[in-house]
């Protein structure tokens, strides 16, 4: 039997009026990857914040026992000088720097006084090769993609003598391929006798690289399953351990919707970059969407679908716009606003609910209101007790877990926040819904939830167009797929002829390739 | 619906170390006047004290809810307020004294001229996207040297209104004045009806809100909130009816302040000025029109700070170089002290009151007890931080 690098025993971790971890227990062997799954929620952050001293010794109860030793880390440092280095889920790189100044950021190479650049960057272009990142460490970080940036951080950790690399959802905001990369780096970092911890939602990336996978549910641990065998352990399998009961379909039925005429159309529709006009984001794409019809977009990261989805809302990204819009046949010349748009009956719900959908400082009920405050308003005074009915009437109906609708938006969980925003499009009565990656960052459950939410818009007739990356929900929601690649679409398919292996051989085939 | 009425878990349950941080600057306002209070001997708590907290202090409400607006956008100001009541001062004081312009011509043109800047700046700000604080800034040197030099028509750099009666009793005096010492009527009258609606409106909410349903404090704390509040302006409008009546002043701030709070908690563009704070592009992506409200809020700074203007030539009886210095200071102050945010998206009308009544205790009290005025200022640099670490500092332990 492998030797024990990590064991947490017992550990218990109280905030002020909650239990946020109650006696977890975790293992870690020498040379393993090590998944942490569990629901938004569930402790998993908490207790690797608790591991790395960033919550300090006695601020929690139970025992780190790091290489035989019990550890008492008082903040990071410690816990770093041990080899014990957190990658978090936000990148944590300054854009404006370096790639060499960002890894050895407060790590400085040389004297206390006098920054070594030259041992600086060839160290940092050392690591880098270990990543597999052919950027030269001199290199502004704003420069590279985000799929780098990734990779820049890895090899930060690399760069403080890592022994236990903990990486919290290395891959939420990378595409498919980039993922792939980065797995099968962790792979190789593995066959080099690394340990690694990893967070991640994404079950079929940790089905593929953990030897372990432990199941963290409402603050315990409630499994360890081996994935050490021949066959992948299913995601079923630990979705079960995830949610407590078993989930036999991820995708609910959507069942007797009639899909009717085509509600919106557009026809060579394209985009410019706004800083380099002469970039086209979005290249002559004709799309429609039907009442009552769910249509997905799919594509990897920077395929333009966001940005497409933009521009038809009130022409809210880009500029030098070409192309026609047409709702419910009829030719619409929206002008450069979104209050238009939403005249027009369209909703775009954002991909970064934090970024540019949520207001986080204000209540549920003003942000819920927001989009459509002048139907609550006469003269423009507003009527705050109606606004307050409709605040409830969609926290009903929605299902969103909150005491009241008066609770800051700032201090839900992601679900909750994700059917806030929807909430607030909902209420601005649209015809026809922009889904800009409707579940990105939370957790089955709520995901669940969000597409029985998709179901009941469709069932009403309205029409959907859901973006996504996550290739099996765009399967198992959509009735039809649109395909995008570099700014085109590479291709469309009905619900039942799609499949993960014909669509991705479409986005290969497109050029762009691996 | 109507069964949720007889819900008790409607009724918010008090809190009591959530109430303190709540309604600190309010205790710290009342603490704060007990003690120059007792540091005067009671001259604090004299009838003239409270004319004078009005009459010198009218300006900050009113340049206060105009920087309320700019900071609700997102921690913007205007530094050009204070040099702009300098300009627009010489320039009243030529269209009234020397050009001898009608007083109501005269002051039409005044607003005008406030338009017509808050259009330019607004425009600049919201449209050609130049940083606030830059903005202003160029108003700020360039407003005081404008206003100087239109008064150099004058040997002493002065424009005296003491012959203007009519400009003088629009924004300064004591309306129904009886002599001092004497109680006045019609003030006290006033004091009484207001004190009457502020309890009447809390029970009306109250009721409304009980009747929908709606989450409601305890009766005790709604009871002790309008006991506290007619008591307040009882107290107040006393002491005004002893020192000769109402200030005319207290009408044009409580006209300013009343709108205001109504504007910032009752209407569309009171919410968005708050949700282009608390996220611009969230804001713009729900069909806000950000640019607009940018532009609205210097718009009205400008119109605030002109009739800012027209109290404070009015009160010195002269438009002169000095008028307005530091003004924009004190608004800011004021603003900060009461708990508007300087990011933005927060802070309401009712704080920045509460926040320029504290401030101008302050001073009031340190006059009175003759602090030298090299101190007064360090004491006014340490109550602003003071009152930003402790924002910051509550704050952090609600999460």
């Amino acid at each position: 039997m492998a030797k024990i690098l990590l064991e947490m025993k017992n550990i218990t971790k109280t905030f002020p009026g909650v239990k946020a971890l109650d006696n977890v227990n975790l293992q870690v062997e020498e040379g393993e990857i090590h998944a942490l799954v569990g629901e938004n929620g569930a402790g998993k952050s908490t207790l690797m914040n608790v591991l790395s001293g960033i919550y300090p010794h006695g601020t929690y109860e139970g025992d780190i026992i790091y290489n035989g030793q019990v550890c008492k880390f008082s903040n990071i440092k410690d816990s770093e000088k041990l080899g014990i280095v957190i990658i978090h889920q936000e990148l944590a790189l300054v854009p404006e720097m370096t790639i060499g100044e960002n890894m050895y950021l407060g790590n400085e190479r040389g004297h206390k006084y006098a920054i070594d650049w030259n041992t600086t960057f060839a160290e940092a272009d050392k690591y880098l090769k270990m990543v597999n990142l052919e950027e030269s460490s001199k290199v502004q970080v704003k420069t590279i993609g985000t799929g780098k940036q990734q990779l820049v951080e890895i090899a930060k950790a690399l760069a403080k003598q890592a022994k236990l690399l903990i990486l919290d959802e290395p891959t939420s905001s990378l595409n498919e391929e980039d993922s792939r990369a980065l797995l099968d780096l962790m792979l190789g970092f593995k066959k080099q006798g690394m340990t690694m911890i990893i967070i991640s939602h994404k079950l079929n990336e940790v089905a593929y690289v953990a030897d372990k996978i432990t199941v963290i549910r409402d603050g315990t641990t409630i499994e360890t399953i081996d994935n050490r065998g021949p066959e992948p352990v299913s995601e079923e399998r630990i979705i079960k351990g995830m949610v407590g009961r078993e989930m036999t379909n991820r995708f609910p039925k959507r069942e007797g919707v009639k899909i009717g005429d085509v509600m919106m159309e557009v026809e060579h529709w394209t985009v410019h970059h706004p800083l380099y006009p002469e970039r086209k984001v979005v290249d002559d794409v004709s799309i429609n969407v039907r009442k009552g019809e769910v249509v997905g977009i799919y594509g990897l990261m920077g395929a333009g679908r966001t940005e497409l989805a933009m521009s038809i809302f009130g022409q809210s990204y880009g500029v030098n716009f070409s192309g026609k819009l047409k709702i419910d046949g009829k030719e619409v010349k929206m002008k450069k606003s979104e209050a238009d748009a939403i005249r027009h009956k369209i909703a775009y719900v954002t991909e970064d609910r934090k970024g540019n959908g949520l207001i986080l400082s204000q209540s549920i009920k003003v942000n819920t209101s927001l989009a459509n405050l002048n139907s609550l308003a006469k003269l423009g005074v507003i009527d705050q007790d109606k606004e307050y009915a409709v605040a409830e009437e969609y926290r009903d109906k929605l299902k969103t877990k909150t005491p009241t609708v008066e609770q800051l938006v700032g201090n839900l969980s992601g679900g909750n926040q994700q059917k806030v925003l929807l909430a607030k499009w909902m209420f601005a009565e649209p015809d026809i819904m922009l889904l800009d990656e409707p579940t990105r960052g939370i957790d089955v459950g709520a995901k669940y939830e969000i597409y029985c939410i998709i179901n009941d818009l469709a069932a009403q007739g309205k029409s959907v167009v859901m973006i996504s990356s996550e290739l099996p929900e765009v399967l198992g929601m959509s009735d039809r797929i649109y395909i995008m690649n570099e700014g085109k679409i590479i291709g469309e398919m009905k619900a039942q002829d799609a499949t993960q292996e014909n669509i991705m051989a479409l986005i290969l085939q497109s050029g762009r390739g691996a | 619906m109507e069964n949720k009425a007889l819900n008790k878990s409607n009724i918010r349950k008090p809190h009591s170390i959530s109430m303190l941080k709540k309604n600190a600057m309010l205790i710290i306002l009342v603490l704060v006047y007990i003690f120059f209070t007792i540091m005067t001997k009671g001259r604090m708590f004299k009838p003239t004290s409270f004319a004078s907290l009005i009459n010198q202090n009218a300006y900050v409400y009113i340049l206060g809810c105009g920087m309320l607006m700019c900071m609700l956008t997102g921690g913007n100001i205007d530094l050009s307020c204070g040099a702009f009541v300098c300009l627009l001062g010489a320039l009243g004081g030529m269209m009234m004294v020397v050009w001898k312009w009608g007083t109501g011509i005269s002051l039409l043109a005044m607003l005008a001229i406030g338009v017509l800047y808050g259009c330019g700046l607004g425009a600049l700000i919201a449209y050609v996207m130049v940083p606030p604080w830059i903005a202003t800034l160029a108003g700020y040197l360039a407003f005081r040297g404008l206003g100087t030099s239109i008064l150099s028509v004058s040997s002493t750099n002065s424009i005296s209104f003491k012959d203007n009666q009519t400009f003088l009793n629009i924004f300064s005096g004591t309306l129904f004045k009886t002599p001092e010492g004497q109680m006045n009527m019609p003030c006290l009258i006033v004091g009484i009806v207001a004190a009457v609606l502020v309890v009447l409106l809390i029970f009306n909410t109250r009721a409304t809100r009980l009747r929908k349903g709606y989450e409601v404090d305890t009766l005790g704390m709604d009871v002790a909130k309008s006991a506290l509040g007619a008591l307040a302006i009882l107290l107040i409008m006393y002491k005004l009816a002893l020192a000769g009546g109402i200030p005319t002043v207290l009408v044009w701030v409580a006209a300013v302040v009343l709108l205001y709070a109504f504007i910032t908690s009752k209407t569309t563009v009171g919410r968005h000025f708050y949700v282009v704070g608390g996220n611009m592009e969230a804001a713009r992506l729900s069909g806000v029109n950000t640019k607009r409200i940018m532009f609205l809020a210097y718009l009205n700074m400008a119109i605030l700070t002109s009739i800012s203007a027209m109290i404070v030539i009015s009160r010195y009886t002269a438009a002169n170089a000095d008028a307005g210095k530091n003004f924009e200071m004190d608004a800011i102050s004021a603003c900060v002290v009461g708990g508007v945010s300087a990011s933005g998206g927060a802070g309401t009308v009712l704080g920045m009151v509460i926040g320029a009544t504290l401030i101008g205790v302050i001073n009031l009290g340190m006059f009175q007890i003759n602090l030298d005025a090299n101190y007064q200022r360090v004491v006014k640099g340490f109550v602003l931080l003071a009152a930003v670490v402790f924002d910051i500092l509550s704050k952090k332990r609600n999460t």
